[in-house]
């Protein structure tokens, strides 16, 4: 005789870090997590990941998308080597992860006080990440403005660019949003670029392809010993590969 | 208003690694237990799914699997002048959270400690003087290694591990750690079939003279039955294994080694997502009452039970500790107390050699896939002529090619932009990596206590972690990576560039999650916070579980040790303690 009534409402909030809060439904109801005279099994009990729908923008206003989208392509340039972040998803994978947990830091430890800390310390802000982006980004435009004649950042050329995110990655920009903000930008565009194509980026497993990297395949058995020899197979999403898609030629 | 429960023989707080295996020693003894989970039940074939497990950025990146910081976070500082901070994101280690703990997400490298690491204080004292010593706070462990033996072995038939034997009953055994101490039998499994990086790596290590071998493996290397009648898959080097569960009941786990018996048995029951806020004392502070617990509705209950075992992660049965009053606090300023005292970690340093024109294949890995070397580690190497004690095994173990985290290239190269991206392409088949993992001896000024600022989401007290590398591990460290650099060079390559290990533990990158200490086990109760058999001197009915008692950690990794001690102490209780409850030892 089971009691168990595996259900996991705090899920929601520990777990489901790129399951997306917006559209993800709270369970109601469920009381006890009392296990006991079987082993608890319930199909689909876990949460798979849940891609949003494409076609808008989530947390970003259309003015700093197309900002994002212009820094991504110069941190991930296109080239002979592969598309750039910007066709590679790297704006729409950050908004999207904006949106959900990540965006807010629901998981992390929000209590103050906020006290300057050390290097050691790591971040001791109070902002999460969606404040982070509206204030580093509003600062990289006031930035732009001022040293290029009121222009935005979408109207430069490109060494122009470049010249304006090497500023910031090495700490010469004086406005205090933009402290620390290169990094975040930099870390999340490498993960658009190198996550499963399923949240947003990675397009066509680009990012994948450039280094070699087999993606979500789960058996190298008949690989293991093949020392020093190339892996013969494509890359794999968790969702597939494109021309396993119904209506794909 | 908190609500009154009917009473257990044993409550247990935790339910990864030690508290399944005390749960079934148990439960097998005819108790009647209750295990308390903070965290979720989790299960191989809904929570590891096959079809969505290998995903980097949820598991790896944004640590689903793990303790959030929202949930319980810790304080940070190096030494008693600064003022700590909350890391705010783990970052450093990653505690587990769940049903199997931390065991869920390791890597699954297996180890027994050295003989003269249970003896350390006696055997460095001995061989060196005191002298040598005379800046660190290191102990004996009240247990010797021939003692444990037996608990070694049933850990590592239960879990499978896949390994070579280096010492067979005392008889040096070819192709095993020459350097260990005698088992009495081989390893459940045979090694794993190796790839190319550690291959290349034991023949350059064996060129200069060291003695390489396969590294012990909680990755299966085939099909296994384990004691209790729990089968396990071979390991399918899907290089998704550390801060994973494993979709494929290959990784030795409470899941794939414990529960599927456990949960069958009518006298045990776990309750999940269930935090357990303190050991209730009687009056006197000499006997534990039970636990009082929020559930998962968030009503406060107590749960009475004639023994209390606290088996959650070391730094939480710690911290659990110094809340309900067990024991007392260790003050740094007078070396005196003991719950909190001889936290270590782990001394660590890395080392890349760039090659051209290689296919490594990262991605063809497994947790604790590859060739360790132990002739610098502990205490196999002479030290009379050097000014440190301790040691590291030196370990090529590339667990994975997920590429967020991992994109190696040469230093000097930009981390953006079309150099950058020709780097990361040209370097990510082309790098070999291996590491050396050094031990943690204890000092006076590193310690846990409680917070004074910082609460978790109960109000209660956050735990305070004051730690810095001492110097003698900082000297043992630089020491071990010129001995990296001379396997560097014997692998050639283009380029390597070895690490250095510097004062000022930094709490952000990853590190290691091998936090010991703080409850340490011992034969006085003036210097340690358990006697030998894990029970509190102070609460009697108390065992606290875990690599908590680790007086000093070793240049390897914990669970071994920590599998080992659940199955002493489960004989201590089963076969000293039922029979007549109280000290176990007398001080």
């Amino acid at each position: 005789m089971t009691r168990s009534t595996p259900f996991r409402p705090s899920r929601r909030g520990f777990l489901s870090s790129t399951g997306m809060t917006l559209l993800v439904a709270s369970i109601a109801g469920a009381k006890a997590a009392e296990h006991s005279g079987t082993l608890p099994w319930k199909p689909f009990a876990a949460l798979p990941p849940q891609p949003l729908p494409g076609g808008r923008w989530y947390v970003f206003t259309a003015d700093e998308a197309r900002m994002v989208e212009a820094i991504v392509d110069r941190l991930i340039p296109a080239d002979d080597l592969s598309i750039g972040g910007k066709e590679a998803g790297c704006a729409t994978f950050i908004d999207r992860q904006l949106a959900g947990s990540y965006g807010s830091s629901e998981r992390l430890y929000t209590q103050g006080p906020f006290l300057p800390g050390l290097p050691t310390q790591g971040y001791q802000g109070a902002e999460a990440p969606v404040a982070r982006y509206r204030a580093g980004l509003a600062a990289l435009a006031q930035h732009v403005r001022a040293q290029f004649a009121g222009k935005s950042f979408t109207d430069l050329a490109p060494a122009d660019q470049d010249k304006v995110l090497a500023d910031f990655d090495a700490g010469k920009v004086a406005y205090p949003a933009a402290a620390g903000f290169f990094n975040l930008l930099l870390q999340n565009t490498m993960e658009g670029f190198f996550a499963d194509p399923i949240y947003g980026g990675n397009k066509d497993m680009a990012g994948w392809k450039l280094l070699g990297f087999p993606g979500a395949r789960y058996d190298y058995r008949d690989y293991v010993t093949a020392h020093n020899q190339p892996f013969p197979l494509p890359p794999l999403s968790i969702a597939g590969r494109p021309e396993w898609k119904v209506g794909s030629k | 208003m908190v609500k009154k429960l009917p009473r257990k023989d044993v409550v247990i707080v935790g339910l990864g690694w030690t508290g399944a295996i005390l749960a079934h020693e148990l439960t097998d003894a005819g108790l009647d237990v209750v295990a308390i989970e903070r965290g979720p039940w989790r299960d191989t074939a809904t929570d590891f799914n096959v079809a969505y497990a290998p995903d980097e950025l949820r598991y790896a990146i944004r640590k689903d699997l793990f303790l959030q910081p929202a949930q319980e976070a810790m304080t940070m500082r190096n030494n008693i002048s600064q003022t700590a901070l909350p890391m705010r994101d783990y970052g450093s280690f990653l505690p587990g959270t769940g049903v199997g703990g931390a065991g869920t997400h390791w890597n699954g490298h297996t180890w027994r400690f050295f003989p003269s690491d249970f003896v350390l204080k006696t055997h460095l004292t001995e061989r060196y003087g005191a002298g040598r010593i005379a800046d660190l706070t290191v102990q004996d462990w009240g247990v010797t290694y021939d003692e444990l033996e037996n608990s070694f072995d049933r850990f590592e038939y239960l879990a499978g591990i896949s390994g070579k034997a280096g010492n067979l009953n005392g008889k040096i055994e070819a192709g095993g750690n020459p350097f260990e101490g005698p088992r009495s039998r081989e390893y459940p499994l045979p090694p794993m079939q190796m790839t190319y990086a550690p291959t290349l790596f034991a023949e350059a290590a064996r060129s200069i003279g060291l003695h390489p071998f396969p590294t012990p493996s909680a990755n299966l290397s085939k099909a296994y039955v384990n004691p209790l009648g729990i089968a396990m898959g071979q390991c399918t080097f899907c290089g998704f294994c550390e801060r994973f569960g494993c979709a494929n009941y290959s990784k030795s786990s409470a899941h794939t080694t414990i529960l599927p018996v456990l949960m069958r048995k009518s006298n045990f029951e776990a309750r999940t997502e269930c935090e357990v806020l303190k050991v209730d004392l009687a009056p006197d502070g000499k006997t534990a009452k039970g636990v009082t617990y929020v559930d998962v509705t968030g009503e406060l209950c107590e749960q009475p039970a004639d023994i209390v075992l606290l088996n959650a992660y070391g730094l939480h049965n710690v911290r659990l500790m110094l809340l309900s009053k067990i024991g007392t606090p260790y003050d740094p300023a007078t070396g005196t107390g003991t719950v909190g005292r001889n936290y270590a970690y782990q001394t660590n340093a890395s080392t890349q050699v760039f090659f051209e024109g290689k296919n490594f294949n990262p991605f063809i890995a497994a947790g604790a896939l590859g060739q360790t070397v132990d002739d610098y580690n502990g205490d196999a190497f002479d030290h009379a002529a050097l000014d440190f004690v301790g040691g590291a095994g030196i370990n090529c173990i590339p667990t994975n090619g997920r590429p967020i985290a991992y994109r190696p290239t040469p230093p000097g190269t930009p981390r953006w932009g079309s150099a950058w991206k020709k780097a990361a392409k040209e370097n990510y088949g082309n790098t070999l990596t291996f590491s050396s993992q050094g031990s943690s001896y204890a000092a006076r000024g590193n310690y846990l206590d409680l917070d004074p600022t910082y609460k978790d989401r109960f109000g209660r007290p956050l735990l305070r972690m004051t730690f810095d590398f001492p110097d003698n591990d900082i000297r043992m460290s630089n020491w071990v990576s010129d001995r990296m650099q001379q396997i560097a060079t014997a692998l050639g390559g283009k380029q390597a560039v070895v690490g250095r290990t510097r004062k000022g533990w930094n709490s952000v990158p990853y590190q290691s999650t091998h936090n010991t200490g703080g409850a340490i086990m011992g034969t006085d109760p003036n210097t340690s916070a358990v006697n030998r058999h894990l029970q509190s001197w102070d609460v009697p009915n108390v065992f606290v579980v875990g690599a908590s008692a680790f007086p000093q950690n070793a240049g390897k990794n914990p669970t071994g040790p920590v599998g080992a001690l659940a199955f002493w102490a489960a004989d201590a209780i089963r076969n000293h303690y039922l029979k007549n409850p109280g000290k176990l030892v007398q001080a």
